[in-house]
């Protein structure tokens, strides 16, 4: 006998998000990526129509990392020393279509760059790369206050994905974002309630809820992977059953996270295997974009993911 | 909660002299207001004092269509009003209502499946109101039987356990509730259950909270919709909370606006 699938009709969908904006846009990116639009839990493509698959963005800073592994060190080589070294490589020798640059030489502890060195670091990179760009800040509020506007206004249409917003400190980020025409990441610490009260802030300052990327938060596998799953699925079943306000698409630093973990420098073959776990583990849960750093890592999650979509029909 | 917002109404003065008057815009005006309130659908009902009330309906109908394309449930006790707001209606309709009556099922089933309608059942009959909650059950299953021969869908039927005023019918107020439960589980799939909220506080002091008293019980009781004033914005925070405490929406601090905004 054959089996009956159990199939749910839900009511919501996930908004679509656009990373980049081309010529015909106003801006200058040669690809853009869409991310979310599904109309179902993950991957059950009888469900409901799931449009984009899963992203991935090669992580690059804009300063020469200096705690990576050696693992990590060695894939990238001589490249780390120069950012835009850096970003090329990603592209041209590991085929990435979006990057995530993470803005850490502005940190207190990493170099102090003001906003006028940001904005001009944004700008070079935007005329030396065509792909679409995620921009992180370096993690200090104060700091991040004063260089993501400066980025965001170099970058102005060129609709990137800026972030973090956090629920004590979103204002300033969201005016630029919406000045410049990009879209903004809202982070909450693995927690269900505070995403959604960070997305009911931001979209009453009158950014639309359909330009909001929910940062999870998520841990790598051994470290809280399943309690960020469990907070994923919950989020991703109130947005498919109707509620908006947490009906946005997932981004996941899945590369961070995973090379934190002992057992990723145990070994170069484990360090992947970590990242590939915990990255494919977080598309289960609803990843619609992953931010990942080893170029082997984010080969293999690519595979992954042609693979699962093209058994789609 | 599918809340149907009650207050286009003829019985009310303000639209009762609308009706007369012909004046769309206080019409529209009242629509509107409910729906920013949180109406998922409209009331209509042309009042006991309307001498024309065939008239009266379809321009209701045409007139609050004219500013929303939310569900209208149209309110009679005349079948052949009803018709008339079926015949001129582009947005969805529910039939309010029938009762467990033969004669009136007869006439409001085929029409509701003539219209693509959903229909509200009120268990009572020619007999009178139900007593106890058996009574109501009965009167259920009968509703439920007759809208299976039809082939009607169940689960297109709200049917209504009849509220009565709580200074009238104390007593009844527990089988009322524990009737909400109940009809659910006489048929599957199961009937949509509802309420006329506003009787039960008819005539008595203190209604408004004894209004979302009552409707907080009944949401625990499995409420899917009621008839109500949504205007009254402490009804609708009770509301909204009830059901967030019955995990029915994620909670934030801003919750009562996140309900708001969907």
């Amino acid at each position: 006998m054959e089996t009956q699938l159990v199939l749910e009709k839900w009511a919501g969908v996930i908004s679509t998000l656009t990373i980049g904006a081309d010529a015909k846009e106003g801006g200058t990116r040669a690809n853009t990526v869409k991310i979310g639009g599904q109309k179902s839990l993950p991957l059950l493509f009888k469900e409901g129509d799931i449009p984009n698959p899963t992203a991935i963005a090669f992580e690059i800073w804009d300063v020469s990392p200096l705690d990576w592994p050696e693992e990590l060190v060695a894939a990238y080589g001589k490249a780390l020393d120069n950012p835009f070294d850096w970003a090329d490589k990603c592209i041209n020798e590991f085929k990435a279509k979006l990057l995530c640059v993470r803005m850490q030489g502005a940190h207190p502890d990493f170099g102090n760059k003001g906003p006028k060195e940001a904005a001009e670091f944004i700008s070079i990179l935007l005329s030396r790369v065509k792909v679409p760009l995620i921009i992180i800040g370096c993690g200090d509020d104060a700091k991040d206050n004063q260089i993501l506007p400066a980025c965001s206004e170099s970058a102005r249409n060129e609709r990137c994905l800026i972030g973090c917003a956090v629920q004590e400190n979103y204002k300033t980020l969201v005016a630029s974002i919406m000045a410049d025409g990009h879209n903004i990441i809202a982070e909450s610490p693995i927690d269900i309630n505070i995403a959604k009260q960070l997305n009911i802030l931001i979209s009453d300052m009158g950014l639309n809820l359909e330009r909001i990327a929910i940062n999870p938060t998520i841990g790598a596998l051994g470290y809280g992977l399943e309690y960020a799953y469990s907070i994923m699925e919950r989020a991703r079943l109130a947005g498919l059953s109707g509620d908006k306000t947490l009906a946005s698409p997932f981004i996941c630093f899945a590369g961070q996270e995973s090379w934190r973990a002992k057992e990723a420098r145990i070994s170069p073959e484990q360090g992947i295997i970590w990242e590939i776990i915990t990255a494919t583990s977080l598309m289960q849960a609803g990843a619609d974009l992953l931010i990942l750093r080893h170029p082997e890592a984010a080969k293999k999650v690519s595979e992954h993911i042609d693979i699962l979509f093209k058994n789609k029909s | 909660m599918f809340v149907i917002g009650e207050l286009i109404n003829g019985m009310y003065s303000k639209i009762g002299s609308a009706i007369k008057e012909r004046n769309k815009k206080a019409i529209q005006i009242c629509a509107l207001e409910q729906i920013t309130c949180g109406a998922d659908a409209l009331d209509v009902n042309c009042g006991p004092a309307s001498k024309q009330p065939l008239i009266d309906m379809a321009w209701l109908v045409e007139v609050i269509q004219e500013v929303t394309d939310k569900p209208l449930c149209l309110d009679s006790s005349k079948p052949a009003v009803i018709e008339e707001g079926l015949r001129v209606a582009k947005n969805k309709t529910i039939i309010n209502s029938t009762t467990a009556d033969k004669e009136k099922l007869d006439i409001l089933l085929p029409l509701a499946k003539k219209y693509k309608s959903q229909l509200i059942g009120i268990t009572i009959s020619a007999k009178g109101i139900p007593q106890n909650k058996d009574q109501r059950l009965d009167l259920a299953a009968s509703i439920i039987a007759e809208c299976q021969e039809k082939g009607f869908p169940v689960e297109d039927l709200y049917l209504d356990p009849i509220v009565l005023p709580v200074n009238v019918a104390q007593a009844q107020m527990k089988d009322i509730l524990e009737s909400i439960a109940e009809f659910k589980i006489i048929s599957e799939p199961g009937p949509k259950t509802i309420l006329g909220l506003s009787n039960v506080s008819q005539g008595v002091f203190l209604r408004s909270l004894i209004n979302r008293t009552f409707l907080t019980m009944a949401v625990a009781y499995g409420l899917d919709s009621a008839i109500l004033d949504p205007k009254d914005k402490e009804l609708m925070d009770t509301l909204i909370t009830a059901e967030l405490i019955l995990n029915k929406n994620i909670y934030c601090d801003s919750y009562l606006e996140a309900y708001r905004k969907k």
